[in-house]
C-alpha cells in the first residue's frame, strides 16, 4: 500500500502563533475558579462560559484563515517551547493547526460553549457550581491540548487531562457512592488504554527518536511492518479505552452518573471520540499494517452492534443514549479502520454525531430537569405537550441519528455503510443491521418518553426548561438537521491535507445501498412502533426470559466478563502476593531483625565498662592484626 | 663542626603557628586577666585565632604553596590543605558549643572546679562563685594544633609528638563535665589509660620501622620497602603496631572500646569536638602513613584493614541497634562510620585517570559531610534537657517532633544524612567512598558495607520514629540556646543539605587536592 500524501506543516505566522491562547484561556479560567474560592461563586460560571466562547472565537478566526489559505498552507505548526531535553531525545511542545484539528476545535468549543450555557440553567441550584464549571473548563483545555498537539507525547498530556476531567466530573456528585464508584471505574479502565498509549509512544521514541506526527509518519514508512502493527494495535488499545470500544466499553454506561451536561459534552460529543481522532491522526501507521486496520474494523463493528443491543433493552434514558454513543462511535471506528476511503467519513460522522447526540443528551437532561431527576423512561410518557421545545429539538436529533433523509445522520452514516460494503459485504451487512437496530431503540425511546399516556410518579410536575437551556437545544437541533447537507460535499476535500486524498465519489442521490439503508431504518422504526407504540408501557420492567433482553439489560455482561477475566485473577494474585509478603518476606525480615537484635544484646556485654578488659581487648586486637598479616602473607 | 640554622617557612606554616600561638596566648590570658574578663577574652581569641589561621590557609592555597616544611617534618600538600581547612572549620564550630552558657543557668557544660570531689562543699562553693574553666579553650586549641600536625606530618617522630599533643588535652577535657562528674572523670581516666597503651604500640611500631628503614621519614620508609636491605619480618611487625596506634584513634574495632564510654562520659560539646576533629585528623594521618610510607607494601595491609573494616562496621552498626541512649548510639554510629572510612582506605591506591575522586578525595568528602552532621547533632544533644541537665535517653526524646518540630526536623535530617539517604551529604559521602573501594577492586567489601549501612539505617530512623510518633514527654524541654549552639546547628544542617544537593563544587575541589606529596 502506498502512503498517502499529506502536506508538511508550514511555520506559524501572525494569528496562528497565538493559537496557544485557545488552550490557555480555559485553562486559566479553570485555575482561577478552582483557586479563587468563594469570592468567585457568583461570577465564576459566567467567566467559564466566556472563556470557552473566547476560545471558540479564536478557533473560528483560525478556521476562516485556513479557509482562505491555499491548500498546501492548510497545516500550520506552532512550536511553543522545548519541553524535554535529555540525552538522545529533545521534545518540543508544539501545536498543529490543520484542517483536522481545527474541526475538532470548533466542535469542542462550539458544542462545548453551548453546553456551558445550558449548564448555567441545569446546574443553577447546585452548591458546587463554581467547581463544576472549573472542571468543565479544565476539560475543554485538556481536550484542546489533545487535538492541537503536534506530537504524541503532548497529545498524551491532553489525553490524560481529559481523563482526569472525566473522572472529576463523573464523580462530581461524590456524595452518591454510585457516582464515586463510576468515576473510579472509568479511571481504572482508562488506565488500561493509557498503558497502550504509553507503550506506543515509547516504541515511537525508541524507533524514531521523536514522537512528532511528522517524524512518526515519515519514520514508519521505513520501519519494519511488525512495528507498524505493534504501534497500531497499542494505539487501538488506547483508543478503545478512551472511546469505550469493546473490550474496554464497560465504563461508559456507568459514567452516566455524572451530571447530564457532562454526559453530553464528554461522554457523547467530544472526549469519547478522541479514539477516532487518534486513529485518523495515525492513519500513516494503520495504512501500513492491514492487521492493525482490520483490528480497528473488527472493534468498530462489534461495538456498533453491542452498543445498539444495549440501547434496545435499557429503561434509563441516559443509558440508552450511552449505548447509542458506543454504537455510533463504533461506526466511526469502522470507517477509520476501512482506510483512506473512510477517514473523512469517520470525521464527518463524528461531527454530526457531536451535534445530534449532544442535542439529545441535553434534551434528556431537560426531561430529567422537569421530572425531578428521574431517568427511568417507564416513568415518563406524554411529555411532548408539556415540553414542546424539548420534544421538538429531541425529535430533530432522533431523525438525525436514525438517518432520516436529508438530516445530518443520513449523509454521514450512509457514507460509512457504503464504504463498509465496499470493504466487505459482511461488515457492510452488519453496519446496515446496526442502522436498523438504531432506528428501533431510538423509536422506543421517543415513544416511551414523549408519547403514550403519562406514567409519572406522584408529586412530579413536568415543565419546560428555562430559556437558557432550550436555546442551546434549538441551535443544536438546527445543526443536527442541516450540518450533514452543509458538509457533505465539502468535508472530503477539506480534510485532504490532513488525511490524504482519496477517490471516493460522494453522491447526493441515494445509491442502491442508500435505498436499502432507508428500508432497513424504516423497518426498525416500524418494529419499534409495533412493539412500544400500540399498547401501554408497564411502569416496571417486565420479567423476561428473552436471553437477548437479559444480556442487554446487563450491559452484555461486560462487568461479569471483566470480573472473571481480570478482577478476580488480579485479586487472587494480590492475595497471593500478600501471603508471600507476610509469610516469606516479612517473616524473613523479622527474623533478620531478631537475629541482629540478639547479636546486639550479646555484643553489649563485651562493653563492660572495665578498663582492664578494654586493654585486654586491645591486646587481642594486636594479635588479630598479627594473625591477619601472617594469613595474608600465606595466602 | 658547624650547625646550619634550621630553615623555617613562616608563611607556609602560619596556619599552624597561629593556632599554637593563639593557644599560648590563651594560657597567658588565664594567668594575667581578671576572672570576669576571661570568658569573653578567650572566646574572642578563639574566633580570631581560627579565622586568622583559616585566612592564612587560603592565602597559601592562593599562592599554590606546597612542599616539605620545617626541615621536612611537615608536608603541605592537597590533602593537608583539605584536612587543615576542615579541622579549622569544624574546630571553630564545635568549640563554639563549649561557650554555650544559656542552657544551664548561665554556666557552661564544664565543671566549676574539675579537681573538686563531686557533691562536695568545694564544688558547691565553686559553683556558687560562678567559677568556670576557661582553660578549655586553649586546651582545645592545643589539641587542634596537634591534629593539624598529625594530619600533615612527614615523619613518624613528628607524628608521634602530634599524637600526644592532640590527645593530652582531650583526656583532660573529657573529665571536666559539670553534670555527671563521676562518669566524666571515669571517662577521662579510661581514655588516658587506653590512649597511653595504644601510644606505646605506636611508638614501638615506629621504632621497628626506624630499624627497618633507618629513617623516620615516610618517603624513606617507602624507599626502603622498594629496595629492602632487611627481611620483611621487622617491617610487618612495625607496620602492624603502627596500625594499632592509628586504628585506636580512628576508633576501629577491636580498638574501639574506649569510644562508647568516653563519648558518653565526656561533656557533650567535647564529644562533638572529638567525634569529628579527632577522627578527621586520625584518618587523614593514617591515610598518609598507609599510602605514602607503606603504599608499596599495600598487599600486606589491605586484607588486614579489610577485615578490620568489616568488623568495625558490624560491631558499630549491630551494637547501636539496642542502645537506648542517643549519645551512646551516636558513639557506636561513630564506630560504624570509622568502618565505612576504612573501606575507602582499603580500596585506595587505585589510580583513576581523568581526575575523578579517588580514595583520598572520597575519604575527605565523607569526613566533611559526616563532620557537618556530627557537629550539628551533638550541638542539638546539648539542647534537649530535663531537671538534671541533658536528657539523652531515647524515651526522653519521645514526641519531640510535636513540641519542637524545627529542632526535631533538623535532627531527623541529620539522622538521614548519617544513614546515607539520598539528598543528604551523607549519601554522597557514602557513594564516593563505596565507589572508590569498588573501583579499587574491593566489591565484596562494598557489599558488606551496604549491608551494614542498611542495619545502621534502622537505629537512625528509630530516633525519627520516636521523635515524631511517640507520645510527648512532659519532663523534657528544649532549652533556649544562644547563637553559640544555634550557629553550629544551622551551619551543620545547611551544609548537609547543600552537600546533598550540590556536591559538585566540593568534589571538584577535592579532586584537585587529593594527591599526597611524597
Amino acid at each position: 500500500m502506498t502512503l498517502l500524501e499529506t502536506i508538511v506543516p508550514v511555520a506559524a505566522t501572525g494569528m496562528f502563533s497565538w493559537a496557544w491562547l485557545m488552550i490557555a484561556i480555559p485553562a486559566l479560567a479553570a485555575a482561577l475558579l478552582l483557586l479563587g474560592g468563594k469570592a468567585l461563586d457568583k461570577v465564576g460560571p459566567t467567566l467559564a462560559v466566556g472563556a470557552v466562547w473566547a476560545s471558540f472565537a479564536i478557533g473560528l478566526a483560525l478556521f476562516v484563515s485556513l479557509l482562505g489559505s491555499p491548500v498546501e498552507a492548510r497545516a500550520v505548526s506552532v512550536p511553543l517551547y522545548e519541553w524535554i531535553s535529555t540525552g538522545q531525545w529533545t521534545i518540543t511542545a508544539g501545536l498543529l493547526v490543520d484542517t483536522l484539528s481545527i474541526l475538532f476545535v470548533l466542535l469542542i468549543t462550539g458544542v462545548g460553549g453551548l453546553i456551558h450555557v445550558y449548564s448555567l440553567g441545569y446546574m443553577a441550584h447546585d452548591e458546587r457550581k463554581r467547581r463544576f464549571f472549573a472542571f468543565l473548563n479544565l476539560f475543554v483545555a485538556a481536550m484542546l491540548v489533545l487535538v492541537l498537539a503536534d506530537n504524541y507525547l503532548v497529545l498524551f498530556v491532553g489525553w490524560e487531562g481529559v481523563g482526569l476531567a472525566s473522572y472529576l466530573l463523573i464523580g462530581f456528585w461524590q456524595h452518591k457512592p454510585s457516582a464515586a464508584a463510576a468515576a473510579k471505574k472509568a479511571f481504572v479502565m482508562n488506565r488500561v488504554g493509557d498503558l497502550g498509549m504509553t507503550m506506543a509512544v515509547m516504541a515511537m521514541l525508541a524507533l524514531f527518536g521523536s514522537s512528532a506526527f511528522t517524524a512518526v509518519n515519515h519514520g514508519i514508512g521505513q520501519a519494519d511492518q511488525f512495528w507498524a502493527t505493534l504501534i497500531g494495535l497499542l494505539l487501538l488499545l488506547g483508543a478503545c479505552g478512551k472511546s469505550a470500544q469493546v473490550p474496554l466499553q464497560a465504563w461508559l454506561l456507568d459514567a452516566m452518573e455524572g451530571p447530564t451536561p457532562v454526559s453530553a459534552l464528554i461522554h457523547a460529543a467530544t472526549m469519547v471520540t478522541a479514539g477516532v481522532y487518534l486513529v485518523v491522526r495515525s492513519h500513516a501507521i494503520f495504512e501500513l499494517s492491514s492487521a492493525a486496520s482490520t483490528a480497528v474494523v473488527v472493534v468498530g463493528t462489534v461495538t456498533l452492534l453491542a452498543g445498539a443491543w444495549i440501547g434496545t433493552s435499557k429503561d434509563d434514558i441516559k443509558k440508552v443514549l450511552a449505548g447509542s454513543t458506543m454504537s455510533q462511535i463504533g461506526y466511526m471506528m469502522l470507517a477509520a479502520g476501512i482506510g483512506p476511503a473512510g477517514y473523512a467519513f469517520a470525521i464527518f460522522h463524528l461531527l454530526t454525531h457531536g451535534f445530534f447526540k449532544a442535542n439529545m443528551f441535553l434534551g434528556a437532561g431537560s426531561v430529567m430537569h422537569g421530572m425531578e431527576d428521574d431517568v427511568n423512561m417507564r416513568h415518563y410518557g406524554a411529555l411532548r405537550k408539556l415540553m414542546p421545545w424539548t420534544f421538538l429539538t429531541f425529535a430533530m436529533g432522533y431523525l438525525a441519528i436514525i438517518g432520516f433523509p436529508l438530516t445530518s445522520g443520513f449523509f454521514s452514516k450512509d457514507h460509512i455503510i457504503e464504504a463498509a460494503f465496499e470493504h466487505s459485504t459482511l461488515v457492510g451487512s452488519l453496519a446496515l443491521l446496526g442502522a436498523g437496530i438504531t432506528a428501533f431503540y431510538m423509536t422506543r425511546l421517543m415513544l416511551m418518553t414523549f408519547f403514550g399516556e403519562k406514567r409519572w410518579l406522584d408529586g412530579v410536575h413536568p415543565h419546560e426548561s428555562p430559556r437558557v437551556m432550550t436555546v442551546p437545544l434549538v441551535i443544536l437541533a438546527v445543526l443536527s438537521i442541516v450540518a450533514g447537507a452543509v458538509m457533505n460535499g465539502w468535508i472530503q476535500g477539506w480534510l485532504e491535507p490532513a488525511t490524504g486524498a482519496h477517490p471516493h465519489e460522494v453522491s447526493w442521490l441515494p445509491t442502491p445501498i442508500g435505498w436499502a439503508t432507508m428500508a432497513v431504518v424504516a423497518a426498525g422504526v416500524l418494529v419499534g412502533w409495533l412493539v412500544f407504540g400500540r399498547k401501554p408501557i408497564p411502569t416496571t420492567a417486565p420479567a423476561t426470559v428473552n436471553p437477548l433482553t437479559i444480556a442487554g439489560r446487563n450491559d452484555l455482561f461486560g462487568d461479569a466478563v471483566n470480573n472473571t477475566l481480570v478482577v478476580q485473577p488480579t485479586m487472587m494474585l494480590a492475595d497471593g502476593a500478600v501471603g508471600v509478603d507476610q509469610r516469606v518476606i516479612d517473616a524473613g525480615a523479622d527474623g533478620l531483625a531478631t537475629m541482629f537484635t540478639n547479636l546486639s544484646n550479646r555484643g553489649r556485654r563485651l562493653q563492660s565498662g572495665q578498663v582492664r578488659r578494654y586493654a585486654l581487648g586491645l591486646v587481642a586486637g594486636v594479635l588479630l592484626v598479627g594473625v591477619l598479616m601472617i594469613l595474608s602473607q600465606l595466602a | 663542626m658547624t650547625i646550619a640554622a634550621p630553615s623555617f617557612e613562616w608563611l607556609e606554616l602560619s596556619p599552624l603557628l597561629i593556632v599554637l600561638v593563639g593557644a599560648c596566648i590563651g594560657v597567658l590570658f588565664e594567668a594575667v586577666l581578671p576572672r570576669r574578663w576571661r570568658f569573653n577574652a578567650q572566646l574572642a581569641l578563639l574566633v580570631v585565632t581560627l579565622v586568622a589561621a583559616f585566612a592564612m590557609l587560603l592565602v597559601n592555597w592562593g599562592n599554590g604553596a606546597t612542599g616539605l616544611l620545617a626541615m621536612g617534618s611537615v608536608t603541605l600538600d592537597g590533602p593537608a590543605y583539605i584536612a587543615w581547612g576542615a579541622l579549622l572549620v569544624f574546630g571553630l564550630l564545635s568549640i563554639l558549643v563549649f561557650a554555650e552558657r544559656q542552657l544551664d543557668n548561665g554556666a557552661t557544660a564544664f565543671a566549676a572546679a574539675a579537681s573538686s570531689v563531686p557533691g562536695s562543699n568545694l564544688e558547691a562553693d565553686a559553683s556558687a562563685a560562678r567559677l568556670e574553666h576557661s582553660e578549655v579553650y586553649p586546651l582545645a586549641l592545643f589539641s587542634l594544633a596537634g591534629m593539624m600536625v598529625f594530619a600533615a606530618s612527614n615523619d613518624l617522630l613528628t607524628m608521634f609528638v602530634a599524637l600526644e599533643v592532640m590527645s593530652l588535652p582531650l583526656y583532660l577535657m573529657s573529665a571536666m563535665a559539670r553534670r555527671r562528674r563521676l562518669l566524666s572523670q571515669e571517662a577521662g581516666l579510661k581514655y588516658f589509660l587506653l590512649g597511653a597503651f595504644s601510644s606505646a604500640f605506636f611508638l614501638f611500631g615506629m621504632a621497628l620501622l626506624y630499624g627497618y628503614a633507618g629513617s623516620f621519614e615516610l618517603r624513606a620508609i617507602d624507599a626502603a620497602i622498594t629496595a629492602p636491605t632487611y627481611g620483611p619480618g621487622i617491617l610487618y611487625t612495625g607496620m602492624a603496631m603502627l596500625a594499632v596506634g592509628v586504628l585506636f584513634k580512628i576508633g576501629a574495632v577491636p580498638f574501639h572500646s574506649w569510644i562508647p564510654d568516653v563519648y558518653v562520659g565526656a561533656p557533650t560539646p567535647v564529644t562533638g569536638f572529638m567525634a569529628i576533629c579527632t577522627k578527621l585528623a586520625a584518618v587523614a594521618g593514617g591515610a598518609r602513613v598507609f599510602f605514602v610510607a607503606l603504599g608499596a607494601e599495600r598487599w600486606a595491609w589491605q586484607p588486614v584493614l579489610a577485615v578490620i573494616a568489616v568488623l568495625t562496621m558490624a560491631v558499630g552498626a549491630v551494637l547501636a541497634l539496642t542502645q537506648t541512649d542517643i549519645k551512646r548510639m551516636l558513639a557506636y554510629s561513630s564506630v560504624a562510620h570509622a568502618g565505612f572510612l576504612l573501606v575507602a582506605i582499603v580500596g585506595a591506591l587505585s589510580e583513576v585517570p581523568g581526575g575523578q575522586v579517588n580514595s583520598v578525595g572520597a575519604i575527605m568528602f565523607y569526613l566533611i559531610a559526616y563532620g557537618f552532621a556530627v557537629v550539628a547533632a551533638f550541638a542539638i544533644l546539648t539542647m534537649v534537657r530535663g531537671n538534671a541537665g541533658e536528657v539523652n535517653t531515647l524515651a526522653g526524646w519521645s514526641g519531640l517532633g510535636r513540641s519542637n518540630p524545627v529542632l526535631a526536623g533538623i535532627f531527623a535530617f541529620l539522622m538521614l544524612s548519617f544513614a546515607g539517604i539520598p539528598l543528604t551529604g551523607g549519601f554522597i559521602g557514602k557513594w564516593a567512598v563505596f565507589s572508590a573501594a569498588w573501583r579499587g577492586g574491593y566489591a565484596w567489601l562494598v557489599l558488606a558495607a551496604v549491608v551494614f549501612s542498611l542495619v545502621a539505617a534502622y537505629f537512625y530512623i528509630r530516633v525519627i520514629v520516636v521523635m515524631f510518633f511517640g507520645e510527648p514527654n512532659r519532663s523534657v524541654v528544649v532549652g533556649r540556646a544562644s547563637g553559640m549552639t544555634w550557629v553550629p546547628v544551622a551551619v551543620g544542617a545547611a551544609a548537609s543539605v547543600y552537600l546533598g544537593l550540590i556536591p559538585g563544587p566540593l568534589l571538584d575541589l577535592l579532586a584537585q587536592a587529593e594527591v599526597f606529596l611524597r
